[in-house]
């Protein structure tokens, strides 16, 4: 039974970060039709920009603070202009395969700027154990649950209280009309692209500490934010925010009771049970099909 | 392509298949390994290229094709089957699981079939390195015999080149057969409108199985043409980024081109080790050739080329018509 109980928060706590990715994937997928292979990526590459920070001699609240601006610039604002921007009117698919090259271009130059060797990162929440009804719960699972919870909780009340929020959302469901009305929808485009680019930096801060900064990393994470955000429901953020928590209890739970050889197919035979009898996802509402 | 005059493509394309015949004779090993790896992509390449440039469906499993042909020729060939036999097999295999995996195109499209065929991916991977009785598991299987063809032996790099180049021959003219029968039509009708293809009486259903399994069968094909060239096959190489490079090259090279699939090979194997030089930067300036090329043109290379060959025919024909207008004019 503790193990259990064990095995759910270690669970919600990786999905909570799988969320965090997954929300960020499908915001960028609503506004620009992007799918983004490289979003994996995304959350392998801050750590690293904070480890450089660190090793210029910056103390870790600051390399924090710059990891943050930086990956803001580089996978929000850069991505955007230099790759979104021209490709966005040729269709999915060839966006797609260049976000592949993306990632590609991202590992190797991790690889080679900095190291193709695991590179421990230190934790933002101290480590040790605390107990809860009787069982003993790591610190930093709950200090990365409760941060996670802070941020979707911020991004939700950012989109759903605030002016600006229903302004993205405007530009997300049907640009047409909204620049109609007034809607700065290019400036709401940038603007999802630097939400995406913060989430993808606080995922990298949550996981790291937990997995090891390696430049292969990117590739299970991004994979599980796929998942998360297509179980959830492609369009709808509390939809990526369900199927993140889903899959990583799902991932936890399937390599105890399962087996560890094959507790990656779990997800993958869930997620192809939904799109095979859902599409549209647990929590997403249907698209419309064109034709 | 239909630019230029007919005569000139075919001495072209003579030129370039004596070339692949003639030059490789004086490479080394390694030449002649990534040229047969080339010729090996291409044919998976052109298989994707049926079921996504042809029929427009997303497939992100073609590497678990490869991944099965190259099981199935291993398993086969180190029991002492002649690899012909075990190319059989690997089609049929490859086949029978593409068509099963064409079903749920039945249902969702696009982006969900694109994560579909992804998981399957990884499935098909789980089980290359899972079932060890089988598969030999992480160690993998060694020791794969090349095979005798007409009693000669092919275990020298020169003569599997050729086995790799007259597969990529047979193949490509069988695809391009295909795509010119009344069945390659078909596909095309799928892709640009399936609603309109099935009131014309396309049976879309059936075709849209046909395109993943016969494209899945190509998969197998180069599958069982990859393990007798590496000679040692373990899970790695049929991982997920197979799937996603194959993917890129065919849609680098120009999706529901014919030759797309060639040059998107030759940029996907070539092009890397080109870039040898600059040692540990190559794969990074790969990638933003890659993303360069498709921000230039997303249609590919051969979109490039289609591109300018259509404006030039467009000039040519306005060129054209000027000139009888003043034909015209001189006679009044």
């Amino acid at each position: 039974m503790s193990n259990l109980f064990d095995l759910l928060v270690a669970g919600l706590a990786t999905g909570a970060i799988y969320a965090l990715v997954a929300v960020g994937f499908t915001l960028l997928w609503q506004t620009s039709q992007t799918i983004n292979f490289a979003q994996g990526e995304f959350v392998m590459l801050p750590a690293f920009l904070m480890l450089a920070a660190m090793h210029a001699g910056a103390p870790f609240w600051l390399a924090i603070i710059l990891g943050i601006l930086l990956s803001m610039i580089l996978l929000g604002l850069a991505f955007k202009m230099l790759l979104v921007d021209p490709m966005m009117r040729h269709g999915v698919l060839p966006l797609a395969i260049a976000t592949m090259a993306l990632a590609i271009g991202i590992k190797e130059a991790v690889k080679q700027f900095f190291s193709a060797e695991a590179s421990p990162f230190p934790s933002i929440v101290p480590t040790g154990d605390i107990a809860i009804l009787g069982h003993n719960v790591s610190l930093q699972s709950i200090g990365v649950l409760v941060l996670a919870i802070l941020a979707v909780f911020g991004l939700t009340a950012l989109l759903n209280r605030t002016s600006l929020g229903h302004q993205m959302q405007a530009a997300a469901q049907n640009p047409t009309v909204a620049r109609i009305i007034g809607v700065p929808v290019e400036r709401m485009i940038l603007l999802t692209f630097l939400i995406n680019a913060f989430l993808v930096a606080l995922a990298s801060l949550l996981i790291t500490p937990i997995y090891l900064a390696k430049f292969t990393s990117g590739e299970v994470l991004g994979q599980a934010a796929f998942i998360a955000a297509i179980v959830g429901g492609f369009n709808q953020v509390r939809g990526a925010i369900a199927g993140g928590l889903l899959i990583g209890v799902l991932d936890n739970l399937a390599a105890a009771y399962i087996s560890t050889q094959y507790r990656a197919a779990v997800p993958m035979i869930f997620l192809i049970a939904v799109i095979l009898f859902r599409p549209q996802g647990l929590l997403g509402r249907a698209e419309e099909r064109t034709v | 392509m239909s630019g230029f005059a007919k005569p000139l493509k075919i001495a072209l394309g003579l030129i370039v298949i004596a070339a692949l015949i003639v030059v490789p004779m004086n490479f080394n090993r390694y030449g002649l390994f990534i040229l047969s790896q080339w010729a090996v992509m291409a044919i998976a390449a052109m298989g994707l290229n049926l079921t996504l440039g042809y029929a427009g469906q997303v497939s992100l499993a073609q590497g678990a094709f490869v991944g099965i042909g190259a099981y199935a020729a291993a398993i086969m060939t180190t029991h002492g089957w002649p690899l012909p036999a075990a190319i059989v097999v690997a089609i049929a295999l490859s086949f029978a699981v593409g068509w099963v995996l064409g079903y749920p195109a039945l249902r969702v499209q696009h982006h969900y079939l694109a994560f579909v065929t992804l998981a399957f991916s990884t499935l098909a991977f789980l089980v290359f390195r899972n079932e060890s009785w089988l598969t030999g598991g992480i160690y993998g299987i060694s020791n794969i015999p090349r095979p005798h063809i007409f009693g000669i032996a092919t275990s020298k790099p020169l003569p599997f080149y050729y086995v790799c180049l007259g597969s990529l021959a047979i193949v490509s003219l069988a695809v391009w057969w295909l795509i010119r029968s009344p069945w390659g039509r078909a596909f095309m009708a799928l892709r640009e409108n399936p609603l309109r293809a099935q009131s014309l009486g396309v049976d879309t259903r059936r075709y849209t199985l046909m395109a993943f399994a016969i494209g899945s069968a190509l998969g197998g094909v180069a599958g069982a043409l990859y393990a007798p060239l590496t000679q040692y096959i373990d899970p790695v190489p049929f991982n997920l980024s197979l799937s996603l490079d194959l993917l890129m090259m065919v849609i680098v090279g120009g999706a529901g081109f014919f030759l797309g699939p060639f040059l998107g090979a030759m940029i996907a194997v070539l092009l890397p080790e080109w870039l040898r030089f600059t040692e540990g930067y190559y794969l990074m300036l790969y990638a933003i050739a890659v993303m360069g090329l498709l921000i230039w043109s997303p249609t590919g290379i051969l979109g490039i080329l289609d591109r300018y060959l259509a404006e030039r025919r467009t000039k040519a024909a306005s060129a054209l018509r000027a000139v009888a207008k003043s034909r015209l004019e001189t006679v009044q």
